[in-house]
């Protein structure tokens, strides 16, 4: 019985180690696509540009490695990421997008402007392509294999920084 | 040179405050003879932190932008209401409302204490003292709010729009209120540990300050709830958000106390426990201010987060609640309990209530931080919402609720008379609520169904201690018991009837175009623009009819310059059987517009039963302290005192 005395001081310590333990190490608010390491559902975006074709899941398991960019012309991170991902496009890596809530002149603008990276761009209006891959902002970057599984997602634009962790994700999937 | 008076007010009750801290313990070591300048410098101390707060009040009524909180938290173009609201719409003035409301609090314990032994007052206004020590060293060292700024902005970084509504004004400093109301019973409680003075007397004294903070406590969790519910637009009055739990915890810590307290009072039994309790409803503030300040807990409410606050505040919980355990662990063996009671008697029936509730804190406070140890242990993310806390907590509080009728009917010491009889009626009618609910909704889930079951039998169950009795010759405590348990019925029944019949309407509609909702139908007439002193808004026109008579109900979407924020503002329509609420969303380029449409039977009971509580607690402290001089009068036997 008299160890029961000490029960509120035991959970007291507990509580208070839990809470330094806490702030001590801040708590990392992202939450990642549920997808990584899943195909990526099925789906077909009409081109964004007459110039270039559309996006669908079957562009995506063709067999080699690819990085699908979501990004948007309203987007001010985007326009820094493109001149990243320009230099990523220069070593040989594969890169289509999907444009976000967007609209054909717009998009044709910011491309003209910042420089255009993409092999493929679909348009999805509504973002019902973005939320099903499970990505909940631009931009963002998915790293898909050869048969159409997501390998790894990239929350944020991508920084000049980023380009080994990006080109070692896209190695590992090959 | 307001703020600097007011910086020196600070310094100088915190002083004051180490100074009484110091002389508390000269007098229990019999040292000093200093007992009797306790309360003066407790009042005085009061008054300066009095001074301080109303230099913070205006400062931001005159918009002084060369303060720097000031600067950071207000705007010129701002109302005059929001301009005063906004000394403790953020971080350094809240915690400024916070050591003011514990130094009054603490000067009125000095002025007003005439039940306690005067060693054990001095111990309590000496740990109150050590108590307000360290908020004024958080505000002087890590949060001063009446920094300056060299040299002055032109112009003041606004408010969060959300927080631009009068359920600020009253909703924080209510709850503060309640929260530090409860340091007295936590000083009280310690005082009587330290002391070995932790009686009957000492019951009655700590009695009407835990009556007090719970209705604010009450008043303030019940705004809060309208608030979120008008505000964010998202027609629910509660979340299980973490913030909102810290406000939850401490209530249902401060009930336990508020019934177990009478059981020390009346009979001077339950001691360690109603001294625990004490401390832990005062800890359970603690927390739950740790929670909303430091940000550890991702939140709506995440209104100023600093993790390096949240270390000083994390510190003074652990000397405090810390300190107050060690205390009760040394002396809770020598605690003799008082007389003895018998398995059914009143003191059974307020033990299963504190048991109840302390379980109900105990699955609260679990859910609220067991992320924070799933992703400490396992590196696992999760949350934890809704589906727990109705589904554990329910049916707890369901079971409470029961038993809330049974219990005020149940005598001290021993019961031999039928009680369960006397319930016949109320369980009548609440098995006829639930024939209606199953011949009317049948398809209605079990916990609604038996809440408005258990609403319909408590409503009746709870007036029974009023039968028989000439209502002029009943105590008000007695009315406030009645009041405040007809007020959980009315609550209940609102909640129920909220998740039973509640009908949505999600839709994208052009102008001329008619929704239904619940008996609704709501013509949306179109949109026009509108402004006000230091916003633009989108406001659309509804016309709701259902068979005669036109409501028009006008919903926005408002765009705040300063900062650029977006809110809704959502139109309610109140009706004797519910409220139409109305929430218009963003427009495409096609010309149609989101509109979100509720019909919510009977909601409003949720709030005018959580006023009721409060109303209930106010004639209870209205009783206990009008009652005590006829009481004494009649003096001396705890057997004659009524419980109510």
């Amino acid at each position: 019985m008299r160890a029961v005395r000490f029960v509120p001081l035991a959970l007291l310590a507990l509580l208070l180690a839990g809470l330094v333990w806490r702030l001590a190490t801040p708590g990392d608010t992202t939450v990642g696509s549920k997808l990584q390491g899943q195909p990526v559902p099925a789906f077909a975006l009409a081109a964004a540009l007459r110039a270039k074709p559309g996006l669908s899941a079957a562009d995506l398991a063709g067999g080699k490695p690819r990085l699908v960019n979501i990004f948007a012309s309203w987007c001010v991170p985007c326009i820094g990421e493109v001149k990243v991902l320009q230099a990523l496009k220069a070593r040989g890596v594969a890169i289509d997008g999907i444009a976000v809530r967007d609209r054909a002149e717009d998009v044709a603008d910011f491309l003209a402007r910042n420089g255009d990276p993409y092999e493929r761009i679909g348009s999805d209006p509504q973002s019902g392509v973005q939320i099903s891959l499970g990505s909940s902002g631009v931009p963002e970057s998915f790293v898909v294999d050869g048969r159409g599984v997501i390998r790894y997602q990239h929350i944020g634009a991508i920084e000049q920084a980023d380009m080994p962790l990006i080109m070692a994700k896209l190695e590992d999937a090959k | 040179m307001i703020a600097e008076a007011g910086l020196a007010a600070l310094w100088l009750a915190a002083g004051l405050a180490a100074l009484q801290f110091v002389l508390m313990i000269g007098v229990l070591r019999s040292r000093v003879a200093a007992a009797p300048a306790m309360r003066p410098i407790a009042i005085v101390q009061g008054v300066l932190t009095l001074i301080a707060f109303a230099a913070l009040l205006l400062v931001f009524a005159t918009t002084d932008l060369s303060v720097a909180l000031v600067a950071e938290n207000s705007h010129s173009a701002k109302p005059f209401m929001y301009k005063v609201a906004g000394a403790w719409g953020n971080h350094e003035g809240s915690m400024l409302l916070w050591v003011t409301v514990l130094a009054v609090a603490g000067a009125f314990l000095a002025l007003l204490s005439r039940r306690t032994s005067e060693r054990t007052l001095v111990a309590a206004l000496g740990s109150q003292a050590a108590l307000a020590l360290g908020f004024y060293a958080f505000l002087l060292i890590a949060s001063n709010p009446f920094a300056r700024l060299n040299p002055a902005p032109l112009e003041g970084r606004g408010l969060n729009p959300l927080l631009q509504d009068p359920g600020l004004a009253f909703h924080p400093p209510t709850l503060y209120f309640g929260y530090v109301g409860l340091s007295i019973a936590f000083s009280l409680a310690f005082a009587a540990l330290l002391t070995n003075d932790v009686d009957a007397r000492l019951a009655r004294a700590m009695r009407p300050w835990v009556l007090g903070a719970w209705i604010f406590l009450t008043l303030g969790i019940t705004a809060g709830s309208y608030w979120a519910y008008y505000e964010l637009g998202w027609g629910g009055y509660w979340f299980w958000d973490p913030v909102e739990n810290a406000s939850l915890m401490p209530w249902l810590a401060a009930t336990a106390l508020l019934h177990s307290i009478n059981v020390l009072a009346a009979r001077g039994a339950l001691k360690a426990w109603t001294m625990m309790l004490a401390v832990v409803a005062f800890s359970m503030s603690m927390v739950g201010t740790f929670l909303v300040r430091s940000g550890v807990l991702t939140s709506v409410h995440a209104f100023a987060i600093d993790p390096e606050r949240g270390t000083f505040l994390l510190a003074l919980l652990a000397i405090y609640v810390g300190a107050a355990f060690i205390l009760f662990a040394l002396r809770c063996a020598t605690l003799k309990e008082g007389a003895p009671f018998e398995l059914v008697s009143r003191e059974t029936g307020l033990v299963v209530n504190n048991l109840l509730l302390s379980v109900i804190l105990g699955i609260v406070f679990l859910g609220t931080l067991y992320p924070l140890f799933v992703e400490a242990v396992s590196g696992e993310k999760l949350s934890v919402g809704a589906p727990y806390f109705n589904a554990v907590a329910g049916p707890l509080a369901l079971i409470l609720a029961v038993l809330v009728g049974l219990g005020p009917l149940l005598a001290w010491r021993r019961e031999r008379r039928p009680v369960l009889k006397r319930l016949a009626v109320p369980a009548l009618i609440g098995v006829t609520a639930l024939i209606i609910t199953v011949i009317v909704a049948p398809q209605m889930t079990i916990l609604p169904r038996l809440g408005l079951t258990v609403a319909a039998y408590l409503a009746a169950a709870s007036v029974l201690p009023l039968v028989g009795r000439n209502p002029l010759r009943t105590p008000l405590a007695t009315w406030g018991m009645v009041v405040a348990h007809v007020g959980i019925a009315v609550a209940l029944a609102g909640m129920a009837a909220n998740a039973a019949f509640t009908q949505e309407r999600l839709a994208v509609a052009r102008p001329g175009e008619r929704l239904s909702v619940g008996p609704w139908t709501v013509l949306f007439a179109g949109v026009s623009p509108a402004a006000g002193k230091n916003w633009t808004a989108i406001q659309g026109e509804l016309q709701a009819t259902r068979g005669q008579g036109l409501v028009t109900l006008k919903p926005e979407t408002r765009y705040f310059t300063d900062p650029p924020t977006d809110t809704n503002e959502a139109a309610i329509e109140t009706f004797w059987n519910g409220q139409l609420y109305t929430v218009i969303g963003k427009g495409d380029d096609s010309g149609a517009w989101q509109l979100r449409l509720w019909w919510k039977p009977f909601v409003t009971l949720i709030w005018l039963g959580g006023a009721l509580i409060g109303f209930g607690g106010a004639l209870a402290l209205i009783g206990r302290l009008w009652m005590r001089r006829p009481r004494r009068a009649a003096a001396g036997d705890w057997r004659k005192a009524r419980y109510a």
